[in-house]
């Protein structure tokens, strides 16, 4: 979807930001390990807020979706959302997490003007998820398994713009409250493609389990990337630098990118790096630090008394449990094992959800599997990207392709003038493929007759390429094979077309 | 344990709450007396005593996710100080 970013390389020349020093340094990043912990702010799918019964919907006009819990009137006490722990628990069964049945709220305390309780709601010592994990794959088709540490319910904050007013911020509240995932790794992933490819899984796991709707732009899903360097071999971790809320793939790869080479190049040059959250400027594509260490947030978490223990009852998990989608590594397995596909075409196919179901409705509509999935990953994608459609805008439906794959199969057309018909479809020229087939003439030759009368008009005319073929060239024969499909407009049958020239010449 | 008076001032900030440097003494004399009854509490021998995060026994209630609240932006906003533009306005926030 995104422009890659060129990557790093074992030594480069960089410039740096006025102020920061010299102006062109050598860095040896190959004697750097990068490390990668991510935190993500999934918005959860629920029409409600989590402690109120106001609506989540995104664009209205501020403040119309704020009510007292959200204004933190006094005495409006938070009353918790079934839909936000519910899919809290699911996400914690995809990942093959512990579920804590009974996890605490905690108040995170801080001021700022759109938190006008004073303090957020999270969770913090016992959170309603631990551990699991996902596992990526890589450009390069290698795998790593990333742990979660954790992932905990918690309400949004309102929010303020500034340059709206003169003198003055305004505060919207219809975001807060608005029900959070926050799902934590372990500092494991050691390059900025693995930490893109993470948040790329999650990202569709996310969508796939139907609890957060994965619009980055609106912010629904959200990463602090947490990054640091270490001298390779060194045990204990350097010091850490947050980046806070990337939402797109592409700001991640340029931050973090941006965020190693600065921190290693602080390191070579005898400084040290010091603790600090910092924001990524997509115009310079630098990231600067917000606040330091000196300053740092002291939170003051306790339980929140206004709500006792959450309890995920047995029933419920249960509940949960039986409607539990299949998931994306489990749809790859069957795809393999049922369809007989690659383990890389099945891989490509069960990752999104849409990709997956349309296929699956391909192949239910009667399409031969290898030849759906070849066709999807072939024509279809490439038209897709070409026009930047998703695979839900598809001019050419799943029961369509299916049809075209089965007029293949049954051999009224060869792959060359299925092109064609495909063409036609997509560009809405035509409703079916039979139609198509039928207006532009491209039913396959396949009356032996027919093609033999082809065959000797063209052997007539390739006295060469018939020499060739005789002296041990076999390059020759696909020449001539070659030219009696031209002379056919495509249209015969290339594996009759073979055996007859095959056998024409050599009965010459 | 006991305070310090730049304790003081942090916690007094943490808090946005404005305690003159005459009144660090006497606020400082006050917080020890609560932290010296929390040491006290501590003394106690709770062993065999299932740690709690809350004094009553209670289990969260749950509630269906459902829209309930209507639009009631123009009493909330009459609540505020200063408004516009259906924000509420607050003194401007510098990053």
């Amino acid at each position: 979807m995104f422009s890659q970013v060129t990557a790093l390389t074992p030594t480069l020349t960089l410039s740096r930001a006025a102020g920061e020093g010299v102006n062109t340094v050598k860095l040896h990043m190959s004697q750097w390990e990068i490390v990668i912990g991510l935190e993500t702010h999934t918005q959860l799918t629920t029409v409600s807020k989590i402690f109120s019964g106001s609506s989540t919907a995104f664009g209205a006009a501020p403040n119309t979706q704020a009510s007292v819990v959200d204004l933190a009137l006094p005495g409006a006490l938070p009353v918790m959302n079934k839909g936000a722990v519910e899919r809290a628990v699911k996400f914690g069964l995809a990942v093959g997490a512990t579920i804590n049945q009974r996890s605490i709220f905690a108040r995170k305390n801080y001021f700022y003007p759109d938190l006008p309780k004073g303090y957020q709601i999270s969770q913090f010592e016992t959170p309603i998820v631990s551990g699991g994990g996902l596992t990526i794959t890589l450009d390069d088709g290698s795998s790593k398994y990333i742990e979660l540490t954790r992932a905990h319910l918690e309400e949004d904050a309102g929010k303020s713009v500034h340059e709206q007013f003169d003198g003055a911020s305004g505060v919207d509240l219809n975001r807060a409250g608005t029900p959070l995932l926050e799902i934590v790794t372990e500092p494991v992933m050691r390059s900025g493609k693995e930490a893109i490819a993470y948040a790329k899984t999650l990202h569709n796991l996310v969508r796939y389990l139907d609890i957060c709707d994965g619009n980055m732009q609106d912010g629904s899903f959200r990463c602090d990337v947490n990054v640091s360097v270490r001298p390779l071999g060194q045990k204990e971790f350097g010091t850490r630098r947050e980046i806070k809320n990337l939402n797109s793939f592409k700001f991640m790869q340029q931050a973090i990118d941006f965020e190693v080479r600065w921190q290693i190049a602080e390191i070579e040059d005898g400084r040290k790096i010091q603790q600090a959250t910092v924001l990524f400027n997509p115009d310079t594509g630098e990231t600067k630090a917000m606040r330091s260490k000196e300053d740092a947030m002291d939170y003051r978490y306790f339980p929140d008394p206004d709500l006792p223990p959450l309890v995920v009852s047995d029933e419920m998990l249960a509940r949960i449990k039986a409607s539990m989608p299949e998931l994306p590594e489990a749809k790859c397995a069957r795809f393999s094992s049922e369809y007989g596909l690659s383990h890389y075409d099945a891989l490509l196919l069960s990752q999104d959800g849409a990709m997956a179901s349309y296929f699956e409705t391909a192949v239910k509509a009667g399409g031969d599997a290898k030849l759906v999935a070849n066709w999807m990953l072939g024509e279809l994608s490439a038209a897709l990207n070409r026009e930047d459609k998703s695979i839900e805008q598809s001019p050419v439906n799943a029961v369509r392709l299916s049809n075209l794959v089965a007029r293949i199969v049954d051999g009224t057309i060869n792959h060359k003038t299925a092109k064609t018909v495909f063409e036609a479809l997509w560009s809405g020229e035509a409703a079916s493929v039979d139609a198509v087939i039928e207006a532009k003439g491209l039913k396959q030759i396949s009356d032996s007759g027919a093609i033999e009368k082809i065959v000797d008009e063209v052997l007539a005319k390739s006295a060469a390429q018939i020499a060739d073929y005789k002296a041990g060239k076999e390059k020759a024969l696909m020449s001539i094979v070659g030219m009696v499909m031209k002379a056919s407009a495509g249209k015969a049958n290339p594996a009759q077309a073979n055996a007859i020239v095959k056998r024409k010449i050599d009965a010459l | 344990m006991s305070l310090t008076p730049q304790d003081i001032e942090r916690i007094a900030h943490l808090a946005r709450i404005r305690v003159t440097p005459a009144d660090v003494a006497d606020v400082q004399v006050k917080l020890d007396g609560i932290f010296k009854l929390i040491d006290e509490m501590q003394a106690v021998d709770t062993t065999g005593v299932e740690p709690m995060s809350h004094g009553l026994d209670m289990v969260l209630r749950l509630r269906d996710d459902a829209v309930t609240e209507i639009n009631r932006r123009d009493v909330f906003l009459k609540n505020a100080p200063e408004s516009a533009d259906g924000y509420f306005l607050v003194p401007k926030v510098i990053e």
